[in-house]
């Protein structure tokens, strides 16, 4: 498995960035000529991702740095990475549980959509160092996907 | 973004359009509990016809306003979610606990 194409990009925590990050990811997986239900799982999936740097990883403020690289192999997978430099998750193993929220305003459900979308989910997080979420999603053929 | 807010009798009609995500989701659940707590309404409806994405940011304002409107024995609707919002509102279970129609006619009507 050999990447084809990759993008990385990176950008300060502020809530008009996770527009712009969506957007920009979605149009890189057009690439792989998926149809426009994965286009928007996956839009759904890098929304749920950075949400959660500005909100929890960074408590809202809008200096922290947000990094994404996305790349695109040849058996029509996609490998999204998506970092920050924020706090860190203290319990991760809550944090994943889905309806968990620290902030009551909010459904709990980001990781939740992430796993549900994705093929695999990897969470690194240090406390006071940052988080790393590694997603993967493989793309059926086209022909295949016809009849799935 | 543009939300509409309109308020008929002690129903709050919220129309939204474009993206909803957490740019707009923390004003527009500022703007929707003001006009909840100062005019007593009781019931709302969330017209989502012209809504193109919604994340977890989105369902976090209207399942939050469904406990503010039950608290006090209101009633509360979507209407108008096309896809891919509607998939998400299935997804997040939203549609078992909040009804929804296709138009604002339709729960006039009923």
């Amino acid at each position: 498995m050999s990447i084809v194409n990759y993008v990385r990009f990176e950008f300060p925590s502020v809530p008009e960035n996770v527009s712009f990050a969506r957007s920009c990811v979605g149009a890189f997986v057009s690439q792989l000529n998926c149809t426009l239900d994965d286009i928007e799982e996956i839009k759904l999936v890098v929304s749920e991702a950075v949400s959660n740097s500005i909100i929890h990883g960074y408590e809202n403020r809008k200096d922290g740095k947000i990094e994404i690289i996305a790349s695109l192999h040849d058996d029509r997978s996609l490998e999204l990475t998506v970092k920050d430099y924020g706090k860190g998750i203290e319990n991760l193993e809550q944090a994943l549980q889905p309806s968990y929220s620290s902030d009551p305003n909010r459904m709990g459900l980001g990781f939740t959509f992430m796993k549900s979308f994705m093929d695999e989910m990897e969470i690194s997080s240090k406390p006071r160092e940052g988080t790393i979420v590694l997603l993967k999603r493989h793309f059926l053929n086209q022909d295949r996907q016809a009849y799935a | 973004m543009d939300v509409e807010y309109k308020t008929v009798r002690n129903t709050l009609v919220v129309r939204v359009k474009g993206e909803l995500d957490m740019l707009i989701a923390d004003k527009m659940r500022q703007e929707i509990d003001r006009r909840l707590e100062e005019n007593g309404i009781k019931n709302l409806i969330f017209n989502l016809e012209k809504v193109t994405f919604i994340d977890s940011s989105g369902l976090g304002v209207i399942i939050g306003r469904y406990k503010k409107v039950s608290a006090v024995s209101g009633r509360m609707f979507i209407v108008g979610a096309k896809n891919p919002v509607e998939k998400i509102l299935h997804f997040s279970g939203i549609n078992r606990l909040v009804p929804m129609y296709n138009t604002e006619q339709d729960i006039i009507n009923l």
